[in-house]
C-alpha cells in the first residue's frame, strides 16, 4: 500500500482509505452494503465498472451515483440505503 | 457552453487511447472522453494499491500528459448524434461537436442468472478485478472464480496480489477446448507470454474445466457455493464469487446513433469496414464494440480508427495485416470458449433476472419481444437499462435486448434541458 489517506463519513462513520480508491471501496470497508432492492433485498456491487448500479448510494445529498465510479474525496458525506 | 474538436474519441481504454493519439499525431485537436477519472479503460485500470505503476503504455500517458490529446476525465454521453454529443461531467453538461467521432465503448461482462446471483459478495470476473484496482478489500477473503474465458486467470491472479485466497478457478469449457486454445496460442506470442506469466502467477490454484457454479447461498450475503464439476456436484464456503461469462460489446450509443450493427454469436457488434468506418458517415468504431478480440486487437483497430478520421489513408493501409492478424485471434477466442447450453439455464423460476426492479424468470415467460416485456414486467426499466437482464437474457435465447433512448445513463435534470445540444440538434450541425 502507498499514497495518502483521506477520511470520508460513511453513514456518519468515520472511514480513513487510500486516496484514489471508490467509494464502493470505502463501503466494502466498513463492511457495509449500499442499496435495498425494490424488494428489499441487499445488493453489493456486482460489474465494478459502472454498468450494474448496484452499488448506487447517496453522495454529498446527491442520490443514486454509482459507488464504484466515484473516487473519495476528504469530507465526502456517504449514505447508504438503511 | 459548445466545444468543437476536429475528432471526438468516446472511451479511454486501449482502443480510444490507440485512436485519440494516431489522429493527434496527425495535428488534429483530439478530445478524448471517459466515465472513468482516468485513462486507461478495464484492461489497463489503475491500481490504487500500486500508485506509482501505471499500465498504460508511455506513449498513450505522454500523450495526455503534455496534452497532444485532451482527456474529458468523468464525463459520461447522455445523449448523442452524428457530429455532436450532449456529455455530462463533475461540474454540469456541455454539448461536443465534431466532424469525426471515434466510438470506443468497449465491452462489459455476459452476467448469467443463477440461484443467489443477487447475494452481495457476488460479484463479475472482470468485476472484482475492478473493484480491487479501486481499493476494495480482498485481503484474507476466501475467493472463487467461475464462468468462462482467458479473463477468469487475469482475474483470479488480481485477487491473489490484493490478498485474497483463492481457493479455485471454475471454467465451464470443456477441457479439451482449453488445452486446444492454449496449443493455438504460438501465433500471437504476447498473448503467449502472457498466458505463461498468469501461469506462474497462479501456481497452487486448481483450474477445472466443465465446471459450473449452479448457486450460491447465504443470508444477507454470500456463504458459499454449489458446483456442478465433472467429478459431480460439491458445496465451497466462501466470502466471494467471482462469476463472468465473457464479454459482450458495449452497442448502445452506435446503436442510438444509428450505426448497423451485426450479429457475433449472441450479441451484436457495430459492423465497420477495414478503415473502422461504421454505415454512419463521420462516425468510426474501434475495440471490443466491434467484436471481442482482446487489447491488441483495440489498439490496432483504435490506430486504424485514428488514422482513417484524418485522412492519413498509407498509415491505414500499414495496418490491415495486424488487424486480420489479430481478428484470427477474436475468432480462436470464440471458437473454444463457447458457452455449454447448461450456463444458461441455471436460472429457476423464481430466480431473479431484472436485478433493477426484481423481476424474476417465470414472469417473462410468454414473452417474445423485450419491449412488451418492459411494458407488462418493468424487466429492463430501472437505472441499468436492461444492460445486464437484457443482455442476460439474449444469450437465453429469451429475446433480442431492446434499443436504448436517450438518456443512456440516469443525468441530472439541468443536463436533459440543455438548451445549446438542443440548438445544435435543431441547427443542421447534425445530418444523419
Amino acid at each position: 500500500m502507498s499514497g495518502e489517506r483521506v477520511s470520508v463519513q460513511l453513514n456518519g462513520i468515520a472511514v480513513e482509505i487510500v486516496s484514489g480508491s471508490s467509494v464502493a471501496a470505502a463501503i466494502a470497508s466498513l463492511g457495509m452494503l449500499s442499496r435495498r432492492s425494490v424488494s428489499g433485498q441487499w445488493r453489493a456491487p456486482l460489474c465494478g465498472m459502472g454498468v450494474c448500479f448496484e452499488c448506487r448510494v447517496c453522495i454529498d445529498g446527491v442520490a443514486q451515483q454509482r459507488a464504484c465510479m466515484v473516487q473519495v474525496r476528504e469530507g465526502m458525506q456517504v449514505r447508504t440505503d438503511d | 457552453m459548445t466545444e468543437r474538436y476536429d475528432v471526438l474519441v468516446v472511451g479511454a481504454g486501449p482502443a480510444g487511447l490507440s485512436a485519440a493519439c494516431a489522429a493527434a499525431s496527425r495535428g488534429a485537436r483530439v478530445g478524448l472522453l471517459d466515465a472513468q477519472a482516468r485513462v486507461g479503460g478495464q484492461v489497463w485500470r489503475h491500481d490504487v494499491a500500486r500508485a506509482d505503476a501505471s499500465s498504460v503504455p508511455r506513449a498513450f500517458t505522454r500523450a495526455i500528459a503534455r496534452a497532444w490529446v485532451e482527456f474529458l476525465a468523468q464525463t459520461q454521453v447522455v445523449a448523442a448524434a452524428p457530429g455532436v454529443l450532449l456529455v455530462e461531467d463533475t461540474q454540469g453538461a456541455r454539448s461536443l461537436q465534431t466532424d469525426a467521432l471515434i466510438l470506443a465503448t468497449g465491452a462489459r461482462e455476459l452476467m448469467l442468472p443463477f440461484p443467489g446471483w443477487t447475494l452481495p459478495g457476488v460479484t463479475g470476473a472482470g468485476g472484482l478485478q475492478a473493484l480491487a484496482k479501486q481499493g476494495w478489500p480482498l485481503a484474507g477473503k476466501r475467493v472463487v472464480i467461475a464462468g468462462s474465458g482467458p479473463l477468469l486467470l487475469a482475474a483470479a491472479a488480481s485477487a491473489r496480489r490484493h490478498g485474497a485466497k483463492v481457493l479455485g478457478i471454475h471454467e465451464q469449457a470443456r477441457a479439451d477446448m482449453v488445452f486446444r486454445f492454449a496449443c493455438g496460442l504460438w501465433r500471437w506470442p504476447s498473448k503467449a507470454s502472457q498466458a505463461l506469466r498468469l501461469r506462474a502467477q497462479l501456481a497452487g490454484i486448481r483450474y477445472s474445466c466443465s465446471s459450473v457454479v449452479l448457486r450460491a447461498l447465504g443470508d444477507d450475503r454470500v456463504r458459499a457455493i454449489e458446483l456442478d464439476g465433472p467429478t459431480g456436484r460439491q458445496q465451497t464456503e466462501c466470502d466471494v464469487l467471482a462469476v463472468g461469462y465473457g464479454l459482450l460489446p458495449n452497442v448502445e450509443l452506435p446503436q442510438a446513433l444509428g450505426c448497423k450493427l451485426e450479429n457475433d454469436g449472441a450479441h451484436p457488434r457495430v459492423r465497420t469496414d477495414d478503415r473502422q468506418c461504421t454505415s454512419v458517415t463521420g462516425v468510426f468504431a474501434a475495440g471490443e464494440i466491434c467484436g471481442i478480440g482482446g487489447r491488441d486487437a483495440a489498439v490496432v483497430e483504435g490506430a486504424i480508427a485514428g488514422y482513417a478520421a484524418v485522412g492519413a489513408v498509407a498509415a491505414v493501409q500499414a495496418l490491415q495485416r495486424r488487424r486480420q492478424h489479430q481478428h484470427a485471434f477474436a475468432a480462436h477466442l470464440q471458437r473454444h470458449f463457447a458457452l455449454d447450453s447448461r450456463v444458461l439455464a441455471l436460472a429457476d423460476p423464481e430466480t431473479l433476472v431484472c436485478r433493477c426492479e426484481d423481476v424474476p424468470l417465470h414472469a417473462l415467460d410468454g414473452y417474445i419481444d423485450a419491449r412488451s416485456a418492459k411494458l407488462a414486467t418493468r424487466c429492463g426499466m430501472g437505472a441499468c437499462q436492461g444492460r445486464i437482464c437484457g443482455s442476460a437474457l439474449e444469450a437465453m435465447g429469451r429475446f433480442p435486448r431492446g434499443d436504448l433512448r436517450p438518456p443512456f445513463f440516469p443525468a441530472r435534470l439541468a443536463t436533459l434541458g440543455d438548451t445549446d445540444f438542443s440548438a445544435d440538434l435543431n441547427s443542421g450541425v447534425v445530418s444523419s
